[in-house]
């Protein structure tokens, strides 16, 4: 599973893109949240207002309750602010 | 047409090229966002746009094609830059053509309110007071739902 970041979730988890294999309870993006939380202090300190924070699959907006099933991407950041 | 670039763009000449060897086009909207010198008081120098590759053009076609659906456009272009930019300097620019001037008008607005929404770029904005990420306003949010009723699309 790749796992990206933009914007100041990028910079509190000080990494762009990284490949990571989630735990097998770990089944929603509100679950994968909670789990980033506890993968030591600059994690915890990105997610820590994870209700700041939008989530894509595979390049799509997603909402918290959303099923991971066979993604093969997800992306955290904050709300766009394009245009 | 999407096109997500860290150049600059020239209107006039995006203009000739979307107008070039057709006749049948009646009204040609165009938006053009620039980059301001301050922001909630701030002076500014510099902006950095951050996006995500691949999504951006993805959300960008997907928001084309819902404008191109509801007004039957003729044209469309949708192009919006990265990087970093200085107070001036185009960020963005929608051009939207069909035979009458309403629903080209429309579907400019419609394309901007969903780009601010939808598009996934990031604005951190740099000045002597130092460098923030730029918050989404709530009001980009709120614009939407004048979209929610349909009935401008069958004009």
């Amino acid at each position: 599973m790749r796992l990206l970041y933009f914007a100041w979730v990028r910079e509190k988890t000080g990494i762009g893109t990284e490949e990571v294999e989630l735990p097998r309870e770990v089944t929603t993006i509100a679950e994968l949240m909670t789990w980033q939380k506890t993968r030591g202090p600059e994690f915890a300190h990105a997610f820590e207002r994870s209700e700041f924070i939008r989530a894509a699959i595979d390049k799509t907006h997603v909402r918290p309750n959303a099923l991971i099933g066979a993604a093969r991407e997800i992306a955290f950041f904050p709300p766009v602010t394009g245009g | 047409m999407i096109r997500v670039q860290e150049d600059d763009f020239d209107i006039g000449a995006e203009i000739a090229k979307l107008k070039s060897g057709r006749t049948d086009i009646g009204a040609i909207v165009t938006f053009t966002g620039t980059m301001r010198d301050s922001s909630h008081g701030q002076t500014l120098d510099t902006m950095t746009l951050e996006h995500y590759p691949g999504m951006t053009e993805a959300e960008l076609a997907r928001i084309e094609s819902e404008a191109d659906a509801r007004w039957n456009l003729q044209a469309c272009l949708i192009t919006h830059r990265y990087g970093r930019l200085k107070p001036g300097d185009n960020i963005v620019l929608v051009i939207t053509a069909s035979e009458h001037r309403a629903p080209a008008f429309r579907a400019a607005e419609f394309l901007m309110d969903y780009l601010k929404s939808h598009a996934p770029f990031w604005k951190s904005e740099s000045g002597p007071d130092g460098e923030r990420w730029v918050e989404a306003e709530t009001s980009d949010e709120a614009a939407l739902s004048r979209w929610d009723d349909d009935k401008d699309a069958a004009e």
